[in-house]
């Protein structure tokens, strides 16, 4: 396995509110990342860094072996270029809170738009992938709705494959149920629980389902005010968890732990 | 005060050839202040300070003084620089001039309102930001600037008489000539009424109508 994500000494500050401190973390490729913690923990700033939405302070980003927000001009470290940023975002997809479907195109036309217009694809083709991810998510008898006639489950599986038809070697879910009603968690969830096991795409989830982190991931990570405070696979964060704090935080969040 | 129709009659063809002149100024003034109003939002939404804070303080100016004033100033002033414009070009100039200010705030209402989640949705697919603005954030703001755009075109219309002042000869000033001349003012001006009623009120039935046709079109989304 091979690295494909690290943070280097990252840290992010919003004016005088630190949300990464000195962050040191890693992804190798391919694996299913679970990112847990209280609300402000800057779970989903780790996520919008690596999507470019938000920039960091200081410290290094590395995708697939490259700086992301740096490059490299004759051998000296340079803030990086929107060019090079659009050539480091071709790895990377995100599925948003609110889905952020475009609300003027039909859920079809949502995942042809973008895969005609950045990747160059023929239209047809464009067609063809659009209508295989949608039955992916089960919605192919929706193709033709437009957003607003579709429930918020059934726009978030067409958020997910409009950023699938991207071919990004990098997912990030970024609480994707918590704008949803209680009934319509479970859609969703059962399409990422079978991205997981079909896709060797490397994903981070910041999530608030503990089950389906469980199912999910290959790795947990539980962060509280800008660190990492344990790390390890779900049997273990969830069973033993070494921390107190990991203890206290899942233990207001579920309940029962040992 | 006694109503004469022979009065009617006699002023009736002046005040066609005025009321051509009124739509005309209309309609071309407000070509100019749509499309200078969007060179002005798109300048005030710069992230360069410098030309964001100066478009502001030009709209302002521009804003904050009489119409009747910049009239003025383009048909009698301009001249002793050299410049010399036809009184309906001067017109036109500016209510045009004066209304972007106006639907430059329009415009960029109209781009802001469309949630940061939609820009933030293209950056994610790599949307270029021209793309972006194109395929996804104009789409999204255009239909909502109708009505308003709409509303102003009917303001402008109603402000025409102003371009009397400068010797434009349109809907109200051809009554005044002929008024003046005849001491004649009850048919004449009564006309006027009769003709901006005319015009604006299904004007502004048809901008009703579409301010409900575009309200809340993507309402669920926001």
């Amino acid at each position: 396995m091979s690295r494909i994500i690290e943070f280097q000494n990252v840290s992010k500050a919003y004016g005088d509110l630190q949300v990464l401190k000195h962050l040191d973390m890693h992804v190798e490729a391919g694996e299913k990342l679970a990112l847990i913690g209280p609300s402000g923990s800057g779970k989903t700033t780790i996520l919008r860094i690596l999507m470019t939405l938000e920039t960091i302070n200081s410290g290094h980003v590395m995708v697939e072996g490259d700086y992301l927000w740096h490059q490299k001009v004759n051998d000296e470290l340079v803030p990086a270029s929107e060019k090079h940023l659009r050539k480091m975002r071709e790895n990377i997809g995100m599925v948003f809170q609110q889905f952020n479907l475009f609300p003027h195109l039909t859920a079809i036309a949502n995942i042809e738009q973008p895969q005609i217009l950045i990747k160059g694809v023929d239209k047809s083709d464009a067609t063809n992938k659009a209508r295989e991810l949608l039955a992916l998510v089960g919605l192919e008898e929706k193709e033709n709705h437009y957003p607003h006639q579709l429930s918020g489950g059934q726009q978030q599986r067409v958020a997910i494959a409009r950023a699938l038809a991207m071919d990004p070697k990098i997912m990030l879910f970024d609480e994707v149920t918590s704008a949803l009603d209680p009934e319509l968690v479970e859609e969703v969830l059962n399409v990422l629980r079978l991205l997981a096991e079909t896709s060797d795409t490397t994903m981070l989830t910041v999530t608030h389902e503990m089950n389906f982190a469980r199912d999910f991931a290959d790795r947990v990570l539980f962060f509280e005010k800008g660190q990492i405070v344990e790390s390890g696979p779900p049997n273990e964060i969830f069973k033993n968890p070494k921390e107190e704090r990991t203890r206290n935080f899942l233990r207001q969040i579920i309940g029962e732990i040992p | 005060m006694n109503w004469s129709w022979k009065v009617v009659y006699d002023v009736l063809p002046q005040m066609l050839e005025g009321l051509v002149i009124t739509v005309q100024a209309t309609i071309i003034g407000a070509l100019v202040a749509y499309a200078l109003g969007l060179i002005l939002a798109i300048m005030r939404m710069s992230n360069s300070r410098i030309i964001s804070l100066s478009t502001y303080w030009i709209s302002e100016f521009i804003r904050r003084t009489p119409l009747l004033v910049q009239l003025y100033f383009l048909f009698y002033v301009l001249p002793d620089l050299g410049i010399f414009l036809e009184p309906l070009e001067a017109g036109i100039i500016g209510l045009g001039l004066h209304f972007s200010t106006y639907t430059s705030e329009v415009f960029r209402a109209g781009i802001e309102n469309v949630p940061t989640g939609q820009w933030e949705a293209a950056k994610s697919l790599n949307y270029r930001p021209y793309q972006t603005m194109r395929y996804v954030i104009l789409p999204q703001a255009i239909p909502p600037m109708i009505p308003p755009l709409a509303n102003y075109l009917i303001t402008m219309f109603k402000e025409t008489p102003l371009l009397s002042a400068i010797t434009v000869v349109e809907l109200f000033n051809a009554a005044n000539i002929y008024s003046n001349s005849h001491y004649k003012y009850l048919e004449p001006m009564t006309l006027v009424g009769l003709f901006f009623l005319i015009v604006s009120v299904p004007s502004a039935y048809i901008a009703m109508w579409l301010e409900r046709k575009y309200q809340r079109r993507y309402a669920r989304n926001h």
